[in-house]
Parts: C-alpha cells; structure tokens; sequence
C-alpha cells in the first residue's frame, strides 16, 4: 500500500514537472519567483480548507459545506464590522462560527449515524442560506489594513505572502498529526474499517466530531483570509470551491472511499492544479472552460489506476466487452462532432 | 410451538410501509399547515393562479428529480444534472436559432438525445469504471458546465433569437393546463409505470436494496446502474429544452446549483440515501414543499435570501426525522 | 442408486483470493435424482466451491461440466438460466422489497408487457403454505425474523425449478419441526430428477437426507462415499483429518472467584432476562441456533450495542458498559464473531492491528513511539505463532487462521480477565483451529475467565466447563460438562425438548 502512494506522488511530481515546462513555453516569466509567489496566493484558501478535507475523508466521509462555511464565517465578519465592531473581535466570533458550524455537521454525523453526504448538502446550502440572510445583496467593505494584510500582505523584507507562511505552518502540523500521532492512525482506522475500530476501542464518534469541527474551524479562516485578500465580503463569497478543494483531495491520491492517503500528495496535487490553473489563465481559458480539465483529471485520477486490472483480466476482449466498448466510442464520436459542427455554425453566424 | 413466533400477523401493510405512508402524509400535513398559516397573512396564496404558479415553478423539479431518485434508489448520486440541463438547452437553443424551421417534436427529441448521451458518460465511468458516483457526476458536473462555455464562448441565446414556436412550447397551454405542467405529469406517469410494472424498474429496487443478494438473484447490477444514470441524463435533457423554452433564453449559468434542489425534492419526499426505497409520490411532495416554501416567502415578503437556508434546514429536518423513524423501528425489532 | 452420468460436475476447480489458497483441484459430481451431502469444516471451501459452480465467482484453474459438457458461468444469471440454483450462506434477501417479490426478484410474471402482482402474491402464498410457512407475502424482509428469512430464501431457490439445486446451509436457523418440512420437499425435488447438492453442520440431518457425500479439508478434496454404511466417527474422521482428543485439548482447572456477574440482563427485540456468571479459569460454551441472540448479548457486554435492562457486575463490582472502550477498560475482551467486518482493519499490517486497542501506551502527548509499539506487537505476533513474512504484511494477505491469531493476539495484548470468544475457530483450517484451542484452554489455566459462542456443538462439547444454550433471546438451557450431549443440546437450541 505505502509503495502505491509513493508511486501516486511521483506521478503527481513528474506532472507538475510537465505542466511547468509547458508553462515556461507559455510564458517565460513563469519561473520567476515573484510571479510565482503571486500566483500562489489565489490558492491559499483552497489549500487550508483541504487540510482538514484530508482527514475526512481518510475516515471515509465527505464535507461539501466547507465554502459554505467559508462564506458564512465571512460574512458574518463583515456583518459585525459593518455593525462596529472590532475587526479582531468579530474575526475571532467568525472563527467560533465556523467551528460551531463544523460541530454541527459533526453532532448530526456522529451522535445520529447520518450520512455525511446528504448532511453537509444540507449545511452546504444552509450556512450560504445564512451567509445571505445576514448580508442581503450588499458587501461589507472597509476593512483596516492592518486586518487585510493576512491576504494581502508579505513577510517584511521578502516577497513571501503572510498567506503562504499560514498555510505552510498549518500543512506541516497537520501532516505530523497524521503521519505520527494516535489521532492519525486513528483517521486510516476508521475510513479502512469503522466496525473493526469500534470494536477495537477506538472513539470513533468523538473523532468524527473532531475533524468536522476543525474543518469548519479552518474553513472559517479561510474565509478570514479570502475577505482579507479581496478586502471586501460578499455573501456568495468562496462559493463552488468545495468542489475544487475536493477535487485535489481526491487527485492528491486520498481514496474517497476511505483509508487511504497522504498529506504529502495532497499538497502535491495542490501545487499541480495551481500551477495547472495558472497556465491555463496564461492561454486565457475562462475559468469554466478550466473545470473541464480539472474535471477530467478527477475522474481521470481515479479510473487510470484501474485500467493495469482491467487488461489482466483475460475476459477483457470477448464480443461482451468490446461490443459496448465500439457502441460507445461510436456515440462518443458521433456526440463530439455533433457539438463540434453545431457550435462551429453557431459562432459562424454571431 | 414453533410456528408462535413465525405469525406474521396479516397485516395489509407492513411497518415500514407505514413509515413512508406516514412520511408522505407528515408532508401533507405539514404542506397544509404552512398553507393556512401563509394564507392568513396572504389570502392571495389560496388563488387559482397562485396555485398554477407553483405547479409551473416545480414543474421541471419533477421532471429531473424523479431521474435523481432512480439514482439515489441504486445507492448513486447524479450531481451533473444541473450541467446537463444547462448544455442541452444551450444547444438545442442554438439549433432552433439556426434552423429555426425545426418542428417541436424534434426539438424536443434533439434534448432527450443529447442528454441521455451526457448520461451514458457518467453511466460508463460509475458502472464500468468504478468511480465512486459522487466523485464522478462531481466531475462530470464541472465538465459538462465548461462546454457550455466552450460551446457559446460566454455569449448568450436571447428570446429574440428563439423561434415563437419554441417559446410557446412550454407556456402554451392547448389542453386548458400549461404544457410544462402536462410534460411534468407524463413523466410522472411514465416513471411510475417504469418502477412498479416492469422487471427492469424492479432491479433498480433490488440493486439499491443488495447489491450482492442481486448478483446472487442474477441481476446484472452493472447495467442497471448505468441504465439510471441514462434516464437521468435523459430527464435532464428534456429539462434543458423545456428550462430554455420557459425562461426565453440560454445562458453559461442556466439551471447553475439546480442540482441541489433535485437532491432535496426526493430526500425530503421520503426517498432513502441509503439506496432500495422510495417512491414518486414522495419526490412530488417533497418538491411541492420546495415550491410551496419559495412562493410563501414571497408572498409573507420575508427576504428571498432565507430561502436557500430553508432548503438546507428543510434537507437537514427530514434526514432526521428518517433517522429518528428508522431508529423507532430498530428499536422494536424484527 | 443409478449410476447415470452426472448432471453436474466439477473438475479441477481452484481458487485463490489475494494469494491465499481457498479451494486447490477440488471435484464434485451431482447425479439427477439424487441428494448429494457436501461436508467439511468450516473453511474448508464449501461456499467457495458452490459460488464457482453458480458463476459467482470464476474459477482460476479446471472446469465446470453440464450433463458432460463444458460450461462458463460468468454470472449467475447464465447459471440460473441454465437450471442451476442456489441458497447462498450469506443472508441474500432485499431489505426493502416484500416477501413475494424476494422470491420471484428478476423472475417477476408478467402479463400484458407488465409485472402481474396479483399473480405474483398468488404463488408466493402457495409456495409459502406448501413450506408450512404462515407468512404474509406483502410485508418486507426487512421485518422477518432470521428463520422466516431463511425460509423465504428457500421458498426463493425451490421456485427456480432447477434441475441443480445447491443449499448452503438451509437449515442453521430453523427448528426441528420447519426441517421436516423442509426435507420432505426437498425429497420430491429429488424425486422429480433434480440434483441437489446440501449442506449443512448437522450430520444427522446429512444421515436423514442425502444419499452420498462429498468431503472436502482445508480447500482439499478428500474423498466421496454413499452414506449408507458410513458413521458419524468416519465422517468426523474425513473432515478433521485428525483425533479428536488432540483437536479439544481441554485440561480440567479449578474454577476460581467470580469473575463476572450478569443478571436479567435485557434489550427489547433482541434478548431478554439473560443471567449467568463466569469464574476465573472457567470455560463457558454458550450453544443456541444463528439468529439467537448471543452475539447481541456479547455485544451488550463489551458495549457495542449496550444492553437497556439488567445488571452487570465485574468482580462482584457493578458496572455499566458503554462502549467498547469502556469495556477494555474494565478488563473485557471480546473477538467477534465476523473477522473481516468487525475483528481486523484488513488493509492495515499485522502490527497496527494488534496495537489498535492499546495504542495510548504508545504514545506520548499523542505522539506515537514507533519503536515501542513495533517491540510489543513483535512480542505478541510471536506467542501466537502468527505465520507472516513480516510484521508489515497486510491482514488481508493471511490466511483465516493467521487472522484469527492476529485478532487474539490483539486482545491478549488488552490484558483481559474476561474474554468472550464469538465463534472463535469459524473460517479457520484444523491445525489452527487446535492451536486455538490449546491457547483457550492455557488462558483458563492462568485464570481467564472464557465465554466462548460456538456453533459447532463438537466444539462447545469439547471445550466447555459449563454449557448455556440460548433459544429466542433466552437462555432455555444450562447443564454441565457431564451432563451434556448433542441431543440435548439441540433440543435446548430449537425447543423441542
């Protein structure tokens, strides 16, 4: 198992080794420290809310409220400043917010055995809910500076983003309590087998109850973080990036059916669609035209692996499977040049 | 002696039956309660009109909801549908504005096509490939809603562009009942007979219900799994082209986050995550709640902001009623 | 008894899973018109060779004959068209379908291109009553009981009309009387032209019923036979491969203090008023039919699913068991009776499963002292005699027995003074399954207190001190190691005593 994974993060590094190469071709400025240091900043929310994303789904389970969370923390922070209040004071409310949110999907998770799928689609839309309810359609704006300096602001003297600096320390310490402490293997425990580690003693519901909790603790700081680098909070702040901060979870080589996964490949799979993104920014693709790729690297991340199994099987070329198999490409073949002759006319005319 | 215990009692329904029957009434109940409570303050809730508003608004829920619940059924989860129902439309759109000759019924068959094939890909890579649902639509989600974009370049198909006849499509109403409401019940009708009369829509049951007792029983579970993931693309389809047709107009963003409300229309109606149970009636109650909630806050003026948060809470209450139900049951015995 | 070709045959056949060898050149050939007994220990590759023969699973080596020619199940849909069907061990109902439709799932009639209920509730009644089954044909599965489950699952296989019929254990949850009636309609299957291949624990039921028997040893064949002229010793004999004396090595200890009290101990729907205590050095077997209740009473125990009612007192202090964690705490140990599901984390290596339990003694403000825990697990691995190339060699690539000695060595490690063993030798070859024994019986000498839940009455008879027999979620039995016998046993289990 453990020589799997290394393979997995040596294919996600020679990736990363491509997608750079391709980039400098793009760009040659790409390499410069400055740009890259720049560019880094626009995943650094993603980055520290896919931290706990590893641990939960290491145990098997799923958050898709996290940029809920994310946007409700925030515009919670920007209610309360819009109110007067402190900015430390209400960052530190939007904090205990985001836990209490993280706690909730917990609570309705582990103490009532709901499946945390359905449970954090719920929260997903009703903590966006909420974040609306308390900002309307008006952003909250105006923050001092000394506040916007977390997403703005670098190291004094070099151009490192204070941004960078959190997530690093936080990457770190989650990647020691994963790889070394009781609470880790706790996590693989449970997401390889939850009956056997209850029966093994280990408290599941206590965990469970932990990782949500700190995932809406940190996805509220993601919030901090994003409102600080916008320096403004709109309620649909952060919304669909759950699907991204899950996508690079997953392609980071952390199963989702559970057990399996590590820190390291995640923060790879991290830097990947970073440097991925910002490539496809440089051939000036539209951010949506980009999930098609991003996409497709997620499902393509988890069928690849499986096709050595498929071809050892010996039954692989009988009429049963390559019947369907013509049967499809055939529709696939027929679907793309129908898109492909359609959309040609359609621009034609414009 | 020893057939004491074996009396089953001959009951003409069955605990869990009861549950779900309960369910569905709790809905209604709850549906009615609501009802009189917004009616007090917005005596124009109770109107004709107002009640065809809400079927018309709930109308392509139930369309696509009723493909996520032979989904949910088997155990999966199609979270594409949103993006399905965006492309279809922007390209069955853009087809009428090109031949704008095009009869209706073609139209209407260019969406069914479209979208089953969009669904034949997630079919193909959760039934053959393996891919975890979720993980799949997820991805299929953020693709098919890029090719919008790629396909129109960011522009949009406005209803000056569109065909009268296409316009109408929807709206019209030939029979006395608009033709959104008409296409609703059909599918309806359809996905009823679909589920209780025939073999095929009895394995989505026993897929959904066990999985490996339905290899042993001789049910090719892999077709069946692709087989619901076809039929919601399908639905989904029809539901481009009747969304394109209702709102006058395609865009990059049309039906975006949709695919929430398809998920809660049947989770709230009763429709068990945990695959084998569930019923289209309860996917119609459910997501008649959904409307009913939409169109009482607007009516009581309450800001349309909380209605996101309703839903969720609504989602929220009813997996804990079933977790409350199921336990109640459990703790009875078998 | 004709000598007519076979109408079923199987070759060759082997099969590995994950490098562990279930079946190895194992053959078997059913005649039409006859009841052919297939025995072995469990473990010994009974389901496994029937799942090949159904095209559940494919075989990696040999081949599956059809009166005499070749035939590839690749599911068990080509299987069944082709007249062969089978009662599955594994529970295979569908929770939420009703009991006419488990019986006719993929099979529903049709009439007019649509599924005719009516029809269908017609003759699952009948098919029902001609199993003297009263049973309502609408209510879920969900809601049945474990025997009216296996009912059903027969009513299911008999509606086939196969012409091979295959019966996985039918009969560990029924009681005597649904048995008779059971094998007077396999008895006119048989003599319709069928060929049925049975199974079952009881070998007085094989007596009753089959007419050769087919005998297979740790995923071996060993050798087929008529029954008449055969014993119950030869039968042991051919199965074991071994004495018995030598497979139950039971030393006679002093039972010490008590070392746990239980009394009326009850949860609604599952069992009720259960008392019994356990001294220090004791063995106590607890025998009953699946579906019983005594998992559910070892689960209230170590708080898996804590019992609602009664008392529970650990060396005459009372305690409430929680959970799990809980349970440890107080010196209880329990290995469940499903090794892959609730025993061992498979994926994880032999030395984090058994340290899972205790890690808190490895670990320093949380942070885990690798070498610590590796020196303890090495320790453990080792006085069970754990076969395994190292120590992080994942669960799932042992064999049955070297799972079952990593599951104990886990709890041996907890230190326990009261330790439950829930079908302790289940899924495991001979020679493991005496080592366990042994190790059982060297654990009561050091003053272990031993509730043991087995099935297989051999071994209760052979191990136990005291007997607990356990029918509807009661105890209806108790006697002593002198006391007991089979018969009794059995009339205790099913009641009709």
């Amino acid at each position: 198992m453990a020589k799997r994974f290394l393979r997995w993060e040596w294919l996600l590094v020679a990736l990363i080794v491509v997608m750079s190469v391709v980039n400098t071709r793009l760009s040659p400025f790409f390499l410069e420290p400055t740009n890259l240091l720049r560019a880094s900043s626009d995943f650094m929310e993603i980055g520290i809310m896919m931290l706990p994303m590893v641990f939960i789904i290491i145990t098997g389970n799923i958050d898709l409220s996290v940029a809920s969370t994310l946007g409700l923390s925030a515009s919670l922070l920007g209610y309360l400043h819009n109110a007067g209040w402190n900015i430390w004071l209400a960052a530190a409310m939007a904090l205990l917010a985001g836990a209490l949110c993280g706690l909730l999907n917990g609570a309705l998770i582990a103490r009532l055995g709901l499946p945390s799928l359905v449970v954090t689609l719920g929260t997903f839309s009703f903590y966006r809910g909420l974040a609306y309810a308390l900002l309307g359609d008006q952003a909250a704006r105006g923050y001092p500076e000394a506040f916007t300096l977390i997403g703005q602001g670098r190291l004094p003297g070099t151009r490192v983003p204070y941004a960078l600096l959190l997530f690093i320390v936080l990457a770190v310490i989650f990647t020691l309590v994963l790889r070394g402490t009781r609470f880790g293997r706790y996590l693989y425990a449970i997401g390889n087998n939850e009956a056997a580690s209850r029966y093994s003693g280990v408290p599941v519901r206590r965990i469970k109850l932990m990782i949500y909790t700190l995932s809406g603790l940190m996805s509220a700081l993601a919030g901090m973080v994003l409102a600080a680098r916008f320096g403004s909070t709109r309620p649909d702040i952060g919304s669909g990036l759950e699907l991204t901060v899950i996508t690079i979870t997953v392609l980071g080589g952390v199963s989702i059916a559970g057990g399996v996964g590590t820190m390291v490949g995640a923060s790879l799979s991290l830097l990947l669609i970073g440097i991925t993104r910002f490539g496809m920014g440089l051939m000036n693709l539209q951010g949506q035209v980009q999930g098609i790729a991003i996409g497709a690297l997620l499902i393509l991340s988890i069928l690849l692996p499986q096709v050595g199994g498929w071809l050892a099987k010996r039954h692989v070329w009988g009429r049963a499977t390559l019947l369907p198999v013509g049967a499809a490409l055939l529709v696939a073949v027929a679907f793309g040049w129908f898109f492909f002759w359609s959309r040609g006319l359609m621009l034609a005319a414009q | 002696m020893l057939t004491e215990k074996k009396l089953a009692p001959a009951r003409s329904m069955s605990l869990a039956q009861l549950a779900s029957r309960f369910r569905e009434l709790g809905i209604a109940a709850f549906i009615l309660v609501l009802a009189a409570l917004v009616s007090l303050r917005a005596p124009a809730f109770l109107s004709v009109d107002n009640f065809r508003d809400i079927l018309l608004n709930i109308s392509i829920l139930v369309i696509v909801a009723l493909g996520q619940m032979m989904v949910i059924i088997t155990r999966g989860i199609d979270l594409s549908v949103s993006s399905m129902i965006g492309l279809t439309a922007m390209m069955v759109s853009s087809m009428l504005v090109l031949f704008p000759w095009l009869p209706m019924p073609a139209a209407i068959l260019l969406g069914l096509a479209l979208g089953a094939t969009l669904g034949a890909f997630n079919g193909l890579i959760i039934a053959v490939g393996n891919v975890p649902p979720i993980i799949a639509t997820l991805g299929t989600m953020s693709i098919y809603r890029g090719m919008v974009f790629f396909y129109s370049q960011g522009s949009w198909v406005n209803a000056s562009d569109m065909p009268e006849g296409f316009r109408r499509l929807a709206k019209a109403s030939p029979f006395g009942v608009p033709n959104l409401i008409l296409f609703a019940v059909a599918v309806l009708l359809l996905v009823a007979f679909f589920l209780r009369l025939t073999r095929a829509g009895r394995d989505i049951y026993a897929v959904g219900s066990n999985p490996d007792a339905a290899r042993f029983a001789g049910i090719r579970a892999q077709r069946v799994i692709f087989t619901v993931y076809v039929l919601s693309g399908l639905l989904a389809g029809l539901a481009g082209v009747l969304w394109a047709s209702r709102f006058e107009a395609a865009q990059t963003n049309t039906a975006f986050g949709f695919e929430l409300q398809t998920v809660a229309a049947p989770v709230v109606g009763g429709v068990n995550i945990f695959g084998g149970s569930g019923g289209v009636i309860g996917v119609v109650l459910g997501a008649f709640l959904l409307g009913v909630i939409e169109n009482s806050l607007t009516l009581v003026k309450i800001s349309p902001f909380w209605q996101l948060a309703a839903q969720g809470l609504l989602i929220l209450l009813a997996v804990v009623f079933d977790a409350a139900v199921l336990r109640r049951m459990q703790k009875r015995g078998s | 008894m004709s000598d007519a070709a076979p109408v079923i045959e199987a070759r060759g056949l082997s099969k590995a899973f994950g490098g562990v060898h279930a079946l190895r050149d194992v053959r078997l050939a059913a005649r039409a018109g006859e009841v052919l007994a297939l025995l072995g220990e469990n473990g010994a590759g009974k389901s496994t060779l029937i799942k090949i023969i159904t095209g559940v699973y494919q075989p990696d080596a040999g081949e599956i004959l059809l009166d005499g020619r070749p035939a590839r199940f690749t599911d068990t849909r080509a299987a069944l068209d082709q007249g062969v069907a089978a009662i599955y061990q594994e529970p295979s109902l569908f929770p939420d379908l009703d009991v006419a439709e488990n019986i006719f799932v993929g099979r529903q009639p049709i009439r007019a291109g649509r599924v005719d209920w009516r029809t269908m509730y017609e003759e699952a009644g009948a098919l029902l009553r001609r199993l003297g089954v009263r049973l309502d044909p609408r209510i879920k599965a969900r809601e049945l009981s474990v025997a009216q489950m296996q009912m059903v699952e027969i009513a299911r296989a008999i509606s086939v009309n196969a012409r091979v019929l295959i019966m996985d254990e039918p009969t560990s949850s029924l009681t005597q009387g649904e048995v008779e009636e059971l094998f007077v309609i396999v008895r006119q299957l048989r003599d319709s032209g069928a060929a049925i291949i049975f199974i079952s624990h009881r070998l007085e039921e094989l007596f009753a019923l089959a007419d050769r028997v087919t005998v297979l040893r740790d995923g071996a064949y060993v050798d087929t036979r008529p029954l008449a002229g055969v014993t119950t010793e030869d039968l042991i004999r051919l199965m074991v491969g071994r004495d018995l004396a030598e497979l139950f090595p039971k030393q006679h200890v002093a039972a010490g203090e008590l070392a746990l009290e239980v009394e009326g101990l009850g949860l609604p729907g599952r069992f009720s008023d259960v008392s019994f205590e356990l001294r220090r050095g004791e063995i106590v077997g607890m025998a009953g039919l699946v579906g019983a209740g005594r998992t559910e009473v070892a689960e209230a125990l170590f708080g898996v699913m804590p019992a609602a009612s009664g008392h529970i007192r650990i060396d005459g202090h009372e305690v409430t068991v929680s959970g799990p964690e809980q349970a440890m705490a107080l010196g209880i140990g329990y290995v469940p009776e499903d090794r892959k599901q609730h025993g061992l984390v498979l994926a994880m290596s032999i030395a984090q499963n058994i340290t899972l339990p205790t890690l808190r003694r490895f670990a320093r403000m949380g942070w885990l002292s690798g070498a610590a825990e590796r020196r303890s697990a090495a320790e453990d691995a080792t006085r069970l005699e754990v076969k395994m190339s190292s120590l992080d060699q994942p669960a799932s690539q042992l064999s049955g027995g070297n799972q079952q000695k990593v599951v104990l060595a886990k709890w041996l490690s907890t230190n326990p003074q009261v330790l439950i063993l829930d079908e302790p030798t289940r899924g495991i070859d001979v020679g493991t399954k005496a080592a366990v024994h042994q190790l059982m019986s060297q654990l009561a000498a050091e003053g272990i207190a031993i509730l043991m839940i087995s099935s297989e009455l051999p071994e209760i008879l052979g191990m136990s001190d005291r007997i607990l027999v356990m029918r509807e979620g009661q105890i209806s039995g108790r006697f002593s190691r002198a006391e007991a016998t089979q018969e009794r046993l059995m009339a205790a289990a099913t009641g009709t005593g």
